[in-house]
């Protein structure tokens, strides 16, 4: 049985905070949850299923989160795949709606970093001593960025990528962030400003890397007969999928492609739409790599190619073929939590819907598509696909 | 300037004798004997065949570079590597003992180890 369109996305949210030391991770939370249930002209009453990620709601999964917002579940789901928990969550709530299994999905993600100072891409993260991959890798200072960066390393070396290539994605995300107030880095940068800031992890500079930044964001997603009886633009999801890429036991080590492949592959197949079809696309941007490749893994460039194609404007709203990351993404806007899936869904919902900013408002905008990665190019990822129809 | 001493974790049930042979400066691969291939990092089960059927043989300690990423963000900066071995399989490590702007993708490398905070020693590399 298909679940293609058997629930829609009615409400999305976005923290405006880039900083919030003042607000606690759980209001953070409900902020967002009492943001998109407005925006979807819903009440918290109407909350039956609940969605996060374990990794960035404090207290046991969403347990702690459920009561605070005082919200009555009959269906829960903490799934935690790092920043593409959000996008993996529309595809789980699409399931439980589609069978009945709730009847209004909230998701939920916030995250505080910058205040709390985290170190993000640059110090490496001890877990669970138990995890047993850690004293394999830890010790050799394993970081976000030194990790992207050796993905990069062998992009370049099989394919030619290069830096200024890379760069043109942080030169694509500045041209939308100029248009949104909340970005972090509204300035327009260029291919020079990006490949003479300093190296953080070669052959990554600092330009390549996206913010750190508190804030969150929410979405709602519920079945047809509800969704049709509210006043929002209908934003119907027509594809999911999810996917995960491990090293595997060290044979064959392949840094060159994402779980975006197979992810991808199965939202594609879900929807009935090629990546021709697809008008907008957030695309993942923890780091320019991260764009280029998944841009590869999702067909919208052949393999090796990705640095060509992001060139000279290409994903530029209004210039380029594939306007990408119109809000200015995870590279000029915010990383809410270290985790950008939930920011990459609501910017496809509001091109779907016709609410960007009007200066990068995409044109007919009725196929889109949201990715994202969690996890580490370098080591193990999840990847999960959205694709979204304006009905 | 003093050698630089990692940060160890420590061992889980079943992977000591990888630690101890590295402390007498041996590097030690985990072979599935149902298919006779190595797999990295060293499990209690194949990730390949799910065989228990298990067995430690050393490594020849020589490989090339498969990707690398100088850490300029860190004081000293420090290289990290994913090596893929002679025997097969890639490991993540540091490139050591070296100028780091002279490192290449395919260059040929060879084990040395190096001291641990708790007084093992870590398997990294540097230019054979």
């Amino acid at each position: 049985m298909s679940l293609k369109g058997k629930a829609y996305i009615v409400g999305a949210w976005e923290h405006p905070t880039r900083k919030a030391p003042d607000i606690s991770l759980m209001q953070l939370h409900a902020e967002c949850a009492k943001g998109a249930l407005e925006d979807a002209g819903l009440s918290v009453k109407d909350v039956d299923g609940y969605f996060c990620a374990a990794g960035d709601t404090p207290g046991l999964g969403g347990m702690s989160m459920a009561e605070y917002m005082g919200l009555r579940l009959r269906h829960y789901d903490s799934t935690d795949s790092g920043g593409s928990s959000y996008n993996l969550h529309v595809g789980h709530a699409l399931q439980a709606v589609a069978t009945g299994r709730c009847n209004v999905a909230l998701i939920t993600l916030a995250g505080r970093p910058r205040s709390e100072g985290m170190a993000t891409g640059t110090a490496p993260r001890m877990g669970n001593p138990q995890q047993a991959d850690l004293q394999f890798e830890f010790p050799y200072g394993p970081a976000t960025a030194n990790m992207y960066a050796m993905a990069a390393r062998r992009h370049m070396h099989e394919f030619g990528t290069t830096s200024e290539q890379l760069a043109w994605v942080k030169v694509a995300a500045s041209h939308h962030a100029q248009y949104n107030p909340h970005a972090m880095l509204p300035k327009v940068v260029t291919v020079e400003d990006v490949v003479n800031s300093p190296l953080v992890a070669d052959p990554l500079h600092r330009l390549d890397c996206c913010v750190i930044s508190d804030g969150g964001g929410a979405l709602v997603v519920t079945k047809p007969e509800i969704a049709k009886s509210l006043k929002r633009p209908l934003v119907k999801v027509i594809g999911t999928g999810e996917a995960n890429k491990i090293q595997g036991g060290g044979r064959n080590l392949d840094l060159t492609y994402s779980a975006g492949r197979d992810s991808g592959k199965a939202a594609f197949e879900m929807a009935g739409v090629k990546p021709g079809d697809i008008k907008y696309a957030s695309i993942y941007d923890s780091f320019t790599i991260t764009v280029v490749m998944q841009l590869e893994d999702l067909g919208f460039c052949e393999k090796g190619q990705g640095g060509k194609f992001v060139s000279d404007g290409n994903l530029i709203s209004g210039v380029g073929k594939l306007p990408f990351n119109t809000d200015g993404g995870g590279l000029c806007s915010n990383h809410p939590g270290n985790r950008g899936g939930m920011t990459k869904v609501i910017e496809a919902v509001r091109q779907a819907r016709g609410e960007a900013h009007p200066k990068v408002q995409v044109k007919d905008p009725s196929i889109v598509l949201a990715h994202g990665t969690g996890g580490s190019l370098g080591t193990r990822h999840v990847g999960s696909t959205v694709i979204l129809e304006r009905e | 300037m003093s050698e630089k001493i990692y940060q160890a974790v420590p061992p889980t049930p079943g992977t000591e004798p990888y630690w101890d042979a590295a402390k007498e400066g041996k590097l030690l691969l985990r072979y599935c004997k149902d298919d006779g291939q190595p797999h990295y990092y060293p499990r209690q089960i194949c990730p390949y065949t799910f065989s228990t059927n298990l067995e430690w043989r050393e490594a020849k300690g020589t490989g090339e570079i498969y990707t690398y990423s100088i850490m300029n963000a860190a004081k000293p900066p420090y290289v990290i590597a994913y090596v893929t071995l002679d025997e097969g399989v890639s490991m993540m490590t540091n490139i050591v003992d070296c100028d780091p702007s002279t490192v290449k993708v395919g260059q040929r490398v060879k084990v040395v180890f190096k001291d641990m905070d708790n007084g093992g020693k870590l398997p990294c590399f540097t230019p054979a």
